[in-house]
Protein backbone atom coordinates (compact mmCIF):
# COMPACT_ATOMS: atom_id res chain seq x y z
CA UNK A 1 0.00 0.00 0.00
CA UNK A 2 2.63 2.34 0.96
CA UNK A 3 4.50 1.81 -2.30
CA UNK A 4 1.37 2.62 -4.12
CA UNK A 5 0.80 5.62 -2.45
CA UNK A 6 4.41 7.28 -3.53
CA UNK A 7 4.26 6.30 -6.99
CA UNK A 8 0.60 7.88 -7.11
CA UNK A 9 1.88 11.05 -5.26
CA UNK A 10 4.91 10.99 -8.38
CA UNK A 11 2.03 11.03 -10.64
CA UNK A 12 0.20 13.50 -9.28
CA UNK A 13 3.30 15.66 -9.14
CA UNK A 14 4.02 15.08 -12.82
CA UNK A 15 0.75 15.90 -14.04
CA UNK A 16 1.07 19.26 -11.81
CA UNK A 17 4.49 19.87 -13.37
CA UNK A 18 3.15 19.28 -16.43
CA UNK A 19 0.35 22.25 -16.20
CA UNK A 20 -2.09 20.14 -16.71
CA UNK A 21 -4.31 22.19 -13.92
CA UNK A 22 -4.07 25.02 -15.88
CA UNK A 23 -7.23 23.74 -17.61
CA UNK A 24 -9.12 25.68 -14.56
CA UNK A 25 -8.43 29.13 -15.84
CA UNK A 26 -10.13 28.90 -18.78
CA UNK A 27 -12.94 26.99 -16.53
CA UNK A 28 -13.40 29.79 -14.78
CA UNK A 29 -13.23 32.21 -17.07
CA UNK A 30 -16.01 30.47 -18.88
CA UNK A 31 -17.83 30.89 -15.43
CA UNK A 32 -17.57 34.59 -15.12
CA UNK A 33 -18.32 34.68 -19.12
CA UNK A 34 -21.37 32.80 -18.49
CA UNK A 35 -22.21 34.34 -15.48
CA UNK A 36 -22.21 37.79 -16.65
CA UNK A 37 -24.13 36.56 -19.91
CA UNK A 38 -26.89 34.48 -18.00
CA UNK A 39 -27.62 37.36 -15.22
CA UNK A 40 -29.80 38.83 -18.62
CA UNK A 41 -32.24 35.84 -18.00
CA UNK A 42 -34.39 35.17 -15.38
CA UNK A 43 -33.61 33.70 -11.75
CA UNK A 44 -34.97 30.01 -12.47
CA UNK A 45 -33.32 29.97 -15.85
CA UNK A 46 -30.14 31.28 -15.30
CA UNK A 47 -29.48 28.96 -12.44
CA UNK A 48 -30.47 26.24 -14.92
CA UNK A 49 -27.93 27.35 -17.39
CA UNK A 50 -25.30 28.00 -15.16
CA UNK A 51 -25.08 24.34 -13.56
CA UNK A 52 -25.77 22.73 -17.23
CA UNK A 53 -23.11 24.62 -18.13
CA UNK A 54 -20.58 24.38 -15.09
CA UNK A 55 -21.30 20.43 -15.28
CA UNK A 56 -20.70 19.98 -18.75
CA UNK A 57 -17.70 21.93 -18.46
CA UNK A 58 -16.23 19.55 -15.71
CA UNK A 59 -17.14 16.50 -17.63
CA UNK A 60 -15.74 17.75 -20.80
CA UNK A 61 -12.42 18.82 -19.63
CA UNK A 62 -11.86 16.36 -16.81
CA UNK A 63 -12.62 13.66 -19.97
CA UNK A 64 -9.66 15.21 -21.98
CA UNK A 65 -7.68 14.99 -19.05
CA UNK A 66 -8.84 11.19 -18.41
CA UNK A 67 -8.26 10.06 -21.88
CA UNK A 68 -5.23 12.42 -22.97
CA UNK A 69 -3.30 11.82 -19.62
CA UNK A 70 -4.76 8.63 -19.09
CA UNK A 71 -3.51 7.11 -22.34
CA UNK A 72 0.39 8.04 -21.60
CA UNK A 73 0.68 7.30 -17.99
CA UNK A 74 2.08 3.73 -18.58
CA UNK A 75 2.90 4.37 -22.38
CA UNK A 76 4.99 7.42 -21.58
CA UNK A 77 6.82 5.56 -19.05
CA UNK A 78 7.53 2.56 -21.52
CA UNK A 79 8.57 5.15 -24.59
CA UNK A 80 10.87 6.96 -22.18
CA UNK A 81 12.41 3.46 -20.77
CA UNK A 82 12.01 5.48 -17.20
CA UNK A 83 10.19 1.81 -16.34
CA UNK A 84 12.85 0.43 -16.59
CA UNK A 85 14.57 1.43 -13.14
CA UNK A 86 11.24 1.20 -11.80
CA UNK A 87 10.65 -2.20 -12.20
CA UNK A 88 13.50 -3.02 -10.79
CA UNK A 89 12.49 -1.17 -7.38
CA UNK A 90 11.07 -2.76 -4.55
CA UNK A 91 7.52 -3.02 -6.13
CA UNK A 92 4.71 -5.13 -7.59
CA UNK A 93 3.74 -4.41 -11.21
CA UNK A 94 0.14 -4.15 -9.60
CA UNK A 95 1.11 -1.32 -7.57
CA UNK A 96 2.67 0.49 -10.22
CA UNK A 97 -0.53 0.18 -12.32
CA UNK A 98 -2.90 0.96 -9.33
CA UNK A 99 -0.30 3.63 -8.10
CA UNK A 100 -0.69 5.50 -11.98
CA UNK A 101 -4.53 5.02 -11.23
CA UNK A 102 -4.58 6.78 -8.10
CA UNK A 103 -2.48 9.62 -9.13
CA UNK A 104 -4.42 10.69 -12.17
CA UNK A 105 -7.25 10.53 -9.97
CA UNK A 106 -6.05 12.64 -7.27
CA UNK A 107 -5.64 15.33 -10.18
CA UNK A 108 -8.80 14.60 -11.27
CA UNK A 109 -10.42 14.63 -7.99
CA UNK A 110 -8.52 18.63 -7.64
CA UNK A 111 -9.96 19.15 -10.66
CA UNK A 112 -13.14 18.63 -9.89
CA UNK A 113 -13.29 20.07 -6.50
CA UNK A 114 -11.86 23.16 -7.79
CA UNK A 115 -14.54 23.52 -10.35
CA UNK A 116 -17.40 22.75 -7.98
CA UNK A 117 -16.32 25.51 -5.95
CA UNK A 118 -16.41 27.78 -8.68
CA UNK A 119 -19.72 26.39 -9.62
CA UNK A 120 -21.26 27.21 -6.46
CA UNK A 121 -19.60 30.21 -6.39
CA UNK A 122 -21.40 31.35 -10.09
CA UNK A 123 -24.42 30.13 -8.40
CA UNK A 124 -24.07 32.33 -5.56
CA UNK A 125 -23.22 35.35 -7.70
CA UNK A 126 -26.43 35.11 -9.88
CA UNK A 127 -28.93 34.04 -7.45
CA UNK A 128 -27.44 35.28 -4.28
CA UNK A 129 -28.98 32.05 -2.18
CA UNK A 130 -27.50 28.81 -1.68
CA UNK A 131 -30.50 26.38 -1.11
CA UNK A 132 -30.88 22.45 -1.90
CA UNK A 133 -29.82 22.76 -5.25
CA UNK A 134 -26.46 22.84 -3.52
CA UNK A 135 -26.28 18.93 -2.73
CA UNK A 136 -27.94 17.76 -5.36
CA UNK A 137 -24.70 19.66 -7.51
CA UNK A 138 -22.22 18.02 -5.24
CA UNK A 139 -24.26 14.31 -5.93
CA UNK A 140 -24.26 15.35 -9.14
CA UNK A 141 -20.30 16.06 -9.16
CA UNK A 142 -19.10 13.48 -7.63
CA UNK A 143 -21.34 10.70 -9.92
CA UNK A 144 -18.92 13.39 -12.92
CA UNK A 145 -15.85 12.44 -10.90
CA UNK A 146 -16.78 8.91 -10.72
CA UNK A 147 -17.72 8.68 -15.00
CA UNK A 148 -14.40 10.34 -14.90
CA UNK A 149 -12.29 7.22 -12.88
CA UNK A 150 -13.94 5.04 -15.26
CA UNK A 151 -12.51 6.63 -18.24
CA UNK A 152 -9.28 6.90 -16.97
CA UNK A 153 -9.76 3.06 -16.19
CA UNK A 154 -10.11 2.27 -19.94
CA UNK A 155 -7.60 4.62 -20.98
CA UNK A 156 -4.81 2.82 -18.51
CA UNK A 157 -6.70 -0.64 -20.13
CA UNK A 158 -6.00 0.38 -23.92
CA UNK A 159 -2.56 1.85 -23.15
CA UNK A 160 -1.29 -1.16 -21.22
CA UNK A 161 -1.86 -2.56 -25.34
CA UNK A 162 -1.75 -0.32 -27.56
CA UNK A 163 -0.19 2.59 -29.11
CA UNK A 164 -1.47 5.93 -27.64
CA UNK A 165 -3.25 7.25 -30.72
CA UNK A 166 -5.30 4.13 -30.86
CA UNK A 167 -5.84 4.35 -27.22
CA UNK A 168 -6.95 8.03 -27.74
CA UNK A 169 -9.67 6.21 -30.08
CA UNK A 170 -10.58 3.58 -28.64
CA UNK A 171 -11.27 5.34 -25.42
CA UNK A 172 -13.28 7.97 -27.25
CA UNK A 173 -15.34 5.16 -28.38
CA UNK A 174 -16.04 3.40 -25.70
CA UNK A 175 -17.04 6.75 -24.54
CA UNK A 176 -19.44 7.39 -26.84
CA UNK A 177 -21.02 3.85 -26.83
CA UNK A 178 -20.97 4.16 -23.12
CA UNK A 179 -24.00 6.51 -23.44
CA UNK A 180 -25.62 4.49 -25.90
CA UNK A 181 -25.72 1.28 -24.18
CA UNK A 182 -29.11 1.81 -22.89
CA UNK A 183 -30.78 2.71 -26.56
CA UNK A 184 -29.03 -1.42 -26.72
CA UNK A 185 -32.06 -2.72 -23.91
CA UNK A 186 -34.44 -0.44 -25.70
CA UNK A 187 -33.64 -2.16 -29.43
CA UNK A 188 -33.85 -5.24 -27.66
CA UNK A 189 -36.64 -4.97 -25.66
CA UNK A 190 -38.68 -3.80 -28.33
CA UNK A 191 -37.84 -6.95 -30.98
CA UNK A 192 -40.78 -8.94 -31.17
CA UNK A 193 -38.83 -12.19 -30.86
CA UNK A 194 -42.49 -14.00 -30.16
CA UNK A 195 -43.55 -12.84 -33.77
CA UNK A 196 -40.05 -13.49 -35.22
CA UNK A 197 -38.31 -16.51 -33.02
CA UNK A 198 -35.29 -16.26 -35.39
CA UNK A 199 -34.40 -12.47 -33.53
CA UNK A 200 -34.20 -14.34 -30.17
CA UNK A 201 -30.26 -14.59 -31.19
CA UNK A 202 -30.20 -10.70 -32.08
CA UNK A 203 -31.62 -10.16 -28.78
CA UNK A 204 -29.46 -12.28 -26.71
CA UNK A 205 -26.46 -10.46 -28.04
CA UNK A 206 -27.70 -7.08 -27.32
CA UNK A 207 -28.50 -8.09 -24.00
CA UNK A 208 -24.89 -9.24 -23.76
CA UNK A 209 -23.97 -6.25 -25.20
CA UNK A 210 -25.83 -3.73 -22.70
CA UNK A 211 -24.42 -5.69 -19.59
CA UNK A 212 -20.86 -5.88 -20.76
CA UNK A 213 -20.61 -2.46 -22.43
CA UNK A 214 -19.55 0.77 -19.60
CA UNK A 215 -23.43 2.11 -18.97
CA UNK A 216 -22.35 5.89 -18.21
CA UNK A 217 -26.14 6.64 -17.84
CA UNK A 218 -25.73 5.37 -14.28
CA UNK A 219 -23.61 8.64 -13.93
CA UNK A 220 -25.16 11.61 -15.96
CA UNK A 221 -27.44 13.59 -14.34
CA UNK A 222 -26.66 17.12 -15.40
CA UNK A 223 -29.47 17.96 -17.19
CA UNK A 224 -32.03 16.61 -14.11
CA UNK A 225 -29.98 18.71 -11.52
CA UNK A 226 -30.00 21.62 -13.65
CA UNK A 227 -33.69 21.02 -13.65
CA UNK A 228 -33.67 21.21 -9.76
CA UNK A 229 -34.81 17.51 -9.84
CA UNK A 230 -33.13 15.39 -6.40
CA UNK A 231 -31.02 12.56 -7.68
CA UNK A 232 -33.10 9.41 -5.82
CA UNK A 233 -30.83 7.74 -3.48
CA UNK A 234 -31.28 4.00 -5.56
CA UNK A 235 -29.62 5.88 -8.53
CA UNK A 236 -26.75 7.73 -6.77
CA UNK A 237 -26.11 4.11 -5.22
CA UNK A 238 -26.68 2.13 -8.23
CA UNK A 239 -24.00 4.76 -9.75
CA UNK A 240 -21.22 3.96 -7.05
CA UNK A 241 -21.84 0.08 -6.90
CA UNK A 242 -21.29 -0.14 -10.79
CA UNK A 243 -18.60 2.05 -10.75
CA UNK A 244 -17.00 -0.36 -8.11
CA UNK A 245 -17.48 -3.45 -9.82
CA UNK A 246 -16.86 -2.03 -13.27
CA UNK A 247 -13.32 -0.19 -12.36
CA UNK A 248 -12.33 -2.72 -10.21
CA UNK A 249 -12.49 -5.29 -13.55
CA UNK A 250 -10.98 -2.99 -15.57
CA UNK A 251 -7.83 -2.51 -13.23
CA UNK A 252 -7.55 -6.17 -12.90
CA UNK A 253 -7.43 -6.77 -16.42
CA UNK A 254 -4.85 -4.06 -16.96
CA UNK A 255 -2.56 -5.74 -14.43
CA UNK A 256 -2.97 -9.40 -15.76
CA UNK A 257 -2.09 -7.55 -18.99
CA UNK A 258 0.98 -5.64 -17.60
CA UNK A 259 2.17 -8.70 -15.18
CA UNK A 260 2.63 -10.33 -18.29
CA UNK A 261 4.20 -7.98 -20.55
CA UNK A 262 8.01 -7.83 -21.99
CA UNK A 263 9.19 -4.35 -21.64
CA UNK A 264 11.83 -4.60 -24.96
CA UNK B 1 32.49 -19.37 -2.56
CA UNK B 2 29.53 -17.26 -1.61
CA UNK B 3 27.97 -16.13 -4.52
CA UNK B 4 25.59 -13.49 -4.79
CA UNK B 5 24.25 -14.28 -8.42
CA UNK B 6 23.92 -17.61 -9.93
CA UNK B 7 22.94 -17.69 -13.88
CA UNK B 8 21.73 -21.28 -14.48
CA UNK B 9 20.81 -21.96 -18.33
CA UNK B 10 19.27 -18.98 -18.85
CA UNK B 11 17.46 -18.07 -22.79
CA UNK B 12 15.29 -15.90 -24.07
CA UNK B 13 13.74 -15.91 -27.59
CA UNK B 14 11.98 -12.84 -29.02
CA UNK B 15 9.40 -13.58 -31.67
CA UNK B 16 10.07 -11.30 -34.61
CA UNK B 17 8.65 -10.30 -37.21
CA UNK B 18 4.74 -9.26 -38.02
CA UNK B 19 2.61 -12.10 -39.51
CA UNK B 20 4.61 -15.16 -38.95
CA UNK B 21 5.93 -14.72 -35.98
CA UNK B 22 9.75 -16.38 -35.92
CA UNK B 23 11.38 -17.02 -32.61
CA UNK B 24 14.65 -15.51 -32.40
CA UNK B 25 16.93 -16.63 -30.07
CA UNK B 26 19.05 -13.58 -27.91
CA UNK B 27 20.00 -15.69 -25.24
CA UNK B 28 21.44 -19.72 -25.14
CA UNK B 29 21.18 -21.39 -22.36
CA UNK B 30 23.63 -18.58 -20.06
CA UNK B 31 24.94 -20.10 -17.00
CA UNK B 32 27.78 -18.07 -14.58
CA UNK B 33 28.15 -17.17 -11.15
CA UNK B 34 29.42 -14.01 -9.49
CA UNK B 35 31.15 -14.22 -5.92
CA UNK B 36 30.22 -12.10 -3.46
CA UNK B 37 32.92 -8.52 -3.38
CA UNK B 38 34.33 -9.06 -7.08
CA UNK B 39 33.83 -6.81 -9.79
CA UNK B 40 32.58 -8.97 -12.43
CA UNK B 41 32.94 -8.12 -15.76
CA UNK B 42 30.10 -8.76 -18.86
CA UNK B 43 31.83 -8.35 -22.00
CA UNK B 44 30.33 -8.90 -25.24
CA UNK B 45 29.69 -6.91 -28.82
CA UNK B 46 26.30 -5.01 -28.92
CA UNK B 47 23.45 -7.32 -29.23
CA UNK B 48 25.55 -10.48 -28.05
CA UNK B 49 22.83 -10.34 -25.19
CA UNK B 50 24.13 -8.80 -22.42
CA UNK B 51 21.30 -5.67 -21.93
CA UNK B 52 18.98 -8.98 -22.38
CA UNK B 53 20.45 -11.18 -19.37
CA UNK B 54 20.16 -7.88 -17.28
CA UNK B 55 16.74 -7.08 -18.12
CA UNK B 56 15.81 -10.39 -17.29
CA UNK B 57 17.52 -10.12 -14.04
CA UNK B 58 15.32 -7.41 -13.09
CA UNK B 59 12.19 -8.54 -14.08
CA UNK B 60 11.73 -6.16 -16.80
CA UNK B 61 11.09 -9.16 -19.47
CA UNK B 62 10.70 -12.43 -18.68
CA UNK B 63 12.70 -15.56 -19.99
CA UNK B 64 12.00 -18.34 -22.02
CA UNK B 65 13.60 -20.89 -19.77
CA UNK B 66 16.90 -21.10 -17.09
CA UNK B 67 16.52 -19.40 -13.74
CA UNK B 68 18.79 -17.00 -11.48
CA UNK B 69 19.79 -16.11 -8.10
CA UNK B 70 20.45 -12.94 -6.56
CA UNK B 71 21.88 -13.13 -3.00
CA UNK B 72 20.39 -16.53 -2.74
CA UNK B 73 16.86 -15.59 -3.81
CA UNK B 74 14.91 -16.05 -6.64
CA UNK B 75 14.46 -13.00 -9.00
CA UNK B 76 10.70 -13.06 -8.58
CA UNK B 77 11.88 -11.93 -5.19
CA UNK B 78 10.44 -8.01 -4.38
CA UNK B 79 11.93 -7.78 -0.99
CA UNK B 80 15.38 -8.93 -2.38
CA UNK B 81 15.52 -5.76 -4.25
CA UNK B 82 15.94 -3.86 -1.67
CA UNK B 83 19.58 -5.11 -1.43
CA UNK B 84 19.85 -4.35 -5.22
CA UNK B 85 20.84 -1.49 -7.33
CA UNK B 86 20.15 -1.26 -10.96
CA UNK B 87 21.50 1.25 -13.73
CA UNK B 88 20.11 0.71 -16.82
CA UNK B 89 21.32 1.21 -20.78
CA UNK B 90 21.26 5.01 -21.85
CA UNK B 91 19.08 5.58 -18.44
CA UNK B 92 16.29 7.83 -18.77
CA UNK B 93 14.37 9.59 -15.60
CA UNK B 94 11.44 11.39 -14.92
CA UNK B 95 12.24 14.50 -16.63
CA UNK B 96 10.29 16.97 -14.38
CA UNK B 97 12.03 16.40 -11.02
CA UNK B 98 14.97 17.86 -9.89
CA UNK B 99 18.07 15.24 -9.19
CA UNK B 100 17.66 15.57 -5.73
CA UNK B 101 13.25 14.66 -5.53
CA UNK B 102 14.27 11.88 -7.88
CA UNK B 103 16.60 10.36 -5.41
CA UNK B 104 14.43 11.12 -2.83
CA UNK B 105 11.20 9.25 -4.80
CA UNK B 106 13.30 5.99 -5.39
CA UNK B 107 14.69 6.29 -1.45
CA UNK B 108 10.86 5.94 -0.56
CA UNK B 109 10.58 2.79 -2.77
CA UNK B 110 13.41 1.58 -1.29
CA UNK B 111 11.52 2.15 1.89
CA UNK B 112 14.52 4.35 3.51
CA UNK B 113 13.74 6.15 6.54
CA UNK B 114 13.49 10.04 6.12
CA UNK B 115 16.44 11.46 8.21
CA UNK B 116 18.38 8.53 6.50
CA UNK B 117 17.42 9.12 3.12
CA UNK B 118 18.37 13.01 3.60
CA UNK B 119 21.80 11.98 4.40
CA UNK B 120 22.33 9.28 2.02
CA UNK B 121 20.78 11.79 -1.31
CA UNK B 122 23.58 13.86 -0.18
CA UNK B 123 26.53 12.02 -0.13
CA UNK B 124 25.22 10.02 -3.26
CA UNK B 125 25.03 13.43 -5.00
CA UNK B 126 28.63 14.35 -3.83
CA UNK B 127 30.01 10.86 -4.33
CA UNK B 128 28.66 11.10 -8.06
CA UNK B 129 29.72 15.15 -8.54
CA UNK B 130 26.20 16.23 -8.54
CA UNK B 131 26.26 18.32 -5.50
CA UNK B 132 25.62 20.98 -6.68
CA UNK B 133 22.56 20.83 -9.65
CA UNK B 134 20.73 18.70 -7.05
CA UNK B 135 18.12 21.31 -7.59
CA UNK B 136 18.06 20.91 -11.09
CA UNK B 137 15.39 19.51 -12.96
CA UNK B 138 16.71 16.58 -14.60
CA UNK B 139 15.30 17.84 -17.97
CA UNK B 140 18.18 20.01 -17.68
CA UNK B 141 20.57 17.64 -17.50
CA UNK B 142 23.84 16.58 -20.13
CA UNK B 143 23.95 12.69 -21.05
CA UNK B 144 27.20 12.41 -18.83
CA UNK B 145 25.05 13.88 -15.88
CA UNK B 146 21.86 11.61 -16.72
CA UNK B 147 24.02 8.79 -16.17
CA UNK B 148 25.62 10.31 -12.55
CA UNK B 149 22.52 10.24 -11.62
CA UNK B 150 21.62 6.74 -12.96
CA UNK B 151 24.95 5.39 -10.74
CA UNK B 152 23.29 7.15 -8.04
CA UNK B 153 20.34 5.86 -7.74
CA UNK B 154 21.94 2.62 -8.08
CA UNK B 155 24.08 3.11 -5.30
CA UNK B 156 21.22 5.11 -3.05
CA UNK B 157 19.88 1.96 -0.84
CA UNK B 158 23.56 1.21 -0.05
CA UNK B 159 22.84 -2.34 -1.71
CA UNK B 160 25.29 -5.70 -1.53
CA UNK B 161 25.62 -5.83 -5.19
CA UNK B 162 25.02 -3.05 -8.38
CA UNK B 163 24.32 -4.02 -11.48
CA UNK B 164 25.56 -1.75 -13.97
CA UNK B 165 24.35 -1.70 -17.74
CA UNK B 166 27.25 -0.40 -19.76
CA UNK B 167 28.12 2.64 -17.00
CA UNK B 168 30.75 4.16 -18.92
CA UNK B 169 28.51 4.92 -22.06
CA UNK B 170 28.43 8.50 -22.99
CA UNK B 171 31.00 9.70 -20.72
CA UNK B 172 34.50 11.92 -21.64
CA UNK B 173 37.64 10.58 -20.71
CA UNK B 174 37.14 12.22 -17.46
CA UNK B 175 33.83 11.28 -16.75
CA UNK B 176 34.72 7.73 -17.67
CA UNK B 177 37.53 7.67 -15.15
CA UNK B 178 35.38 9.10 -12.21
CA UNK B 179 32.59 6.15 -13.39
CA UNK B 180 35.69 3.95 -13.05
CA UNK B 181 36.76 4.87 -9.39
CA UNK B 182 33.21 4.92 -8.27
CA UNK B 183 33.46 1.42 -9.03
CA UNK B 184 36.61 0.26 -7.88
CA UNK B 185 35.29 2.38 -4.47
CA UNK B 186 32.03 0.34 -4.46
CA UNK B 187 34.58 -2.93 -4.70
CA UNK B 188 36.41 -1.24 -1.32
CA UNK B 189 32.91 -1.05 0.26
CA UNK B 190 32.84 -4.92 0.06
CA UNK B 191 29.93 -4.55 -2.95
CA UNK B 192 29.77 -6.76 -5.39
CA UNK B 193 30.20 -4.82 -9.06
CA UNK B 194 28.25 -6.25 -12.17
CA UNK B 195 28.81 -4.35 -14.76
CA UNK B 196 28.51 -4.73 -18.82
CA UNK B 197 30.53 -3.35 -21.03
CA UNK B 198 31.59 -3.57 -25.12
CA UNK B 199 34.62 -1.62 -24.01
CA UNK B 200 37.83 -3.67 -23.34
CA UNK B 201 39.80 -1.40 -21.24
CA UNK B 202 37.16 -0.78 -18.95
CA UNK B 203 37.24 -4.79 -18.19
CA UNK B 204 41.11 -4.61 -17.66
CA UNK B 205 41.43 -2.02 -15.36
CA UNK B 206 38.82 -2.97 -13.42
CA UNK B 207 37.71 -6.45 -13.40
CA UNK B 208 38.74 -9.50 -11.13
CA UNK B 209 36.53 -12.43 -13.58
CA UNK B 210 34.86 -12.22 -16.87
CA UNK B 211 31.90 -13.37 -18.95
CA UNK B 212 32.20 -13.02 -22.56
CA UNK B 213 28.97 -13.42 -24.78
CA UNK B 214 28.84 -13.52 -28.19
CA UNK B 215 25.73 -14.52 -29.85
CA UNK B 216 23.73 -14.89 -26.73
CA UNK B 217 26.10 -17.78 -26.13
CA UNK B 218 29.03 -17.80 -23.57
CA UNK B 219 32.00 -18.06 -24.90
CA UNK B 220 34.78 -17.33 -22.48
CA UNK B 221 34.10 -17.16 -18.84
CA UNK B 222 36.81 -17.09 -15.69
CA UNK B 223 39.18 -14.97 -14.33
CA UNK B 224 40.45 -12.09 -16.10
CA UNK B 225 44.37 -13.22 -16.10
CA UNK B 226 43.08 -16.81 -17.46
CA UNK B 227 41.02 -16.02 -20.40
CA UNK B 228 43.69 -13.15 -20.87
CA UNK B 229 46.70 -15.22 -20.87
CA UNK B 230 45.35 -18.56 -22.39
CA UNK B 231 47.86 -18.80 -24.77
CA UNK B 232 50.97 -17.37 -23.18
CA UNK B 233 53.95 -18.41 -24.97
CA UNK B 234 54.35 -16.01 -27.25
CA UNK B 235 56.97 -12.98 -27.01
CA UNK B 236 57.75 -9.92 -28.11
CA UNK B 237 61.40 -8.53 -28.72
CA UNK B 238 62.80 -5.66 -29.73
CA UNK B 239 65.88 -4.92 -30.56
CA UNK B 240 69.15 -2.63 -31.60
CA UNK B 241 69.84 -2.94 -35.58
CA UNK B 242 71.72 -6.56 -36.00
CA UNK B 243 73.95 -7.29 -38.81
CA UNK B 244 72.52 -7.93 -42.06
CA UNK B 245 72.98 -11.52 -41.91
CA UNK B 246 71.45 -11.83 -38.68
CA UNK B 247 67.88 -11.09 -39.95
CA UNK B 248 67.78 -14.96 -42.31
CA UNK B 249 69.26 -16.11 -39.19
CA UNK B 250 66.48 -15.20 -37.01
CA UNK B 251 63.45 -15.59 -39.07
CA UNK B 252 63.06 -19.26 -38.08
CA UNK B 253 62.49 -18.59 -34.61
CA UNK B 254 60.03 -15.90 -35.75
CA UNK B 255 56.09 -15.88 -36.37
CA UNK B 256 56.79 -12.24 -37.70
CA UNK B 257 59.52 -9.95 -38.03
CA UNK B 258 59.96 -6.38 -38.44
CA UNK B 259 62.75 -4.50 -39.28
CA UNK B 260 62.82 -0.55 -37.77
CA UNK B 261 65.00 2.37 -38.19
CA UNK B 262 66.21 1.79 -34.91
CA UNK B 263 65.99 -1.98 -34.98
CA UNK B 264 64.11 -5.22 -35.29
CA UNK B 265 60.79 -6.29 -33.79
CA UNK B 266 60.20 -10.42 -33.61
CA UNK B 267 57.99 -12.28 -32.09
CA UNK B 268 58.89 -15.32 -30.64
CA UNK B 269 56.94 -18.97 -31.69
CA UNK B 270 58.00 -20.14 -28.40
CA UNK B 271 59.39 -19.00 -25.48
CA UNK B 272 61.86 -21.65 -24.98
CA UNK B 273 63.95 -20.46 -27.66
CA UNK B 274 64.29 -17.35 -26.29
CA UNK B 275 67.86 -18.25 -25.31
CA UNK B 276 69.14 -19.11 -28.23
CA UNK B 277 67.31 -15.64 -30.02
CA UNK B 278 69.44 -14.12 -27.10
CA UNK B 279 72.57 -15.39 -28.60
CA UNK B 280 72.06 -15.31 -32.18
CA UNK B 281 71.47 -11.08 -31.91
CA UNK B 282 74.07 -10.86 -30.08
CA UNK B 283 76.64 -12.69 -32.26
CA UNK B 284 75.20 -10.34 -35.21
CA UNK B 285 76.19 -7.37 -33.52
CA UNK B 286 72.60 -6.83 -31.98
CA UNK B 287 71.82 -5.72 -28.39
CA UNK B 288 68.14 -6.73 -26.58
CA UNK B 289 65.95 -3.71 -26.01
CA UNK B 290 63.27 -5.56 -24.46
CA UNK B 291 61.50 -8.65 -24.25
CA UNK B 292 57.61 -8.76 -23.42
CA UNK B 293 55.14 -11.87 -23.36
CA UNK B 294 52.38 -11.38 -25.67
CA UNK B 295 49.19 -12.55 -23.54
CA UNK B 296 46.18 -12.72 -25.67
CA UNK B 297 44.22 -9.81 -25.16
CA UNK B 298 41.18 -9.75 -24.72
CA UNK B 299 40.83 -7.82 -27.62
CA UNK B 300 42.82 -10.67 -29.49
CA UNK B 301 40.45 -12.77 -27.96
CA UNK B 302 37.13 -10.96 -29.86
CA UNK B 303 39.04 -10.73 -32.57
CA UNK B 304 40.45 -14.14 -32.32
CA UNK B 305 36.84 -15.56 -32.05
CA UNK B 306 35.49 -13.92 -34.71
CA UNK B 307 37.66 -15.78 -36.95
CA UNK B 308 36.44 -19.02 -35.65
CA UNK B 309 32.66 -17.54 -36.32
CA UNK B 310 32.66 -16.71 -39.71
Amino acid sequence: MRQIVIIAHNTFRESVRDKVLLNLIIFVLLLIGGSLYFGELTIHNEQKAMINLGLSVMLMFGFMIAVFIGTGLVYKEIDKRTIYSMLAKPIYRYEFIIGKFLGLSATLFVNCVVMFVGILIALFYLTRQLDATAFVLLQAAFLIYLELLLTTAFALLFSSFSTPALSVFFSVLMYIIGNFTPDLKLFADLLQVNLYPNLRVAQIVLYGLYYTLPNLSNFNFISRTAHGEPIPGAAFGLGIVYFVIYVGLLLSLTVMIFERRNFK
Amino acid sequence: MDNVLEIENLTMDYLVGFWRKQPTRVLDGLSLSVHRGEIFGFLGHNGAGKTTTIKILMRIIYPTAGKALILGKPIEDVEMRKRIGYLPETPYFYDYLTGYELLDYFGKLFGIERVTRKKRIQTTLDLVGLADVGKKQLRGYSKGMLQRIGIAQAILNDPEVVFLDEPMSGLDPIGRREVRNIIASLRDQGKTVFFSTHILSDVEVLCDRVAILKNGKRVAYGRLDEVQGRDIGALEMVTTTVAATGVPALTPFATQLRQTASGLHLELKDADTLDQVIQLVRQHGGRIVSVNPVKTSLEEFFIKDDRHHH
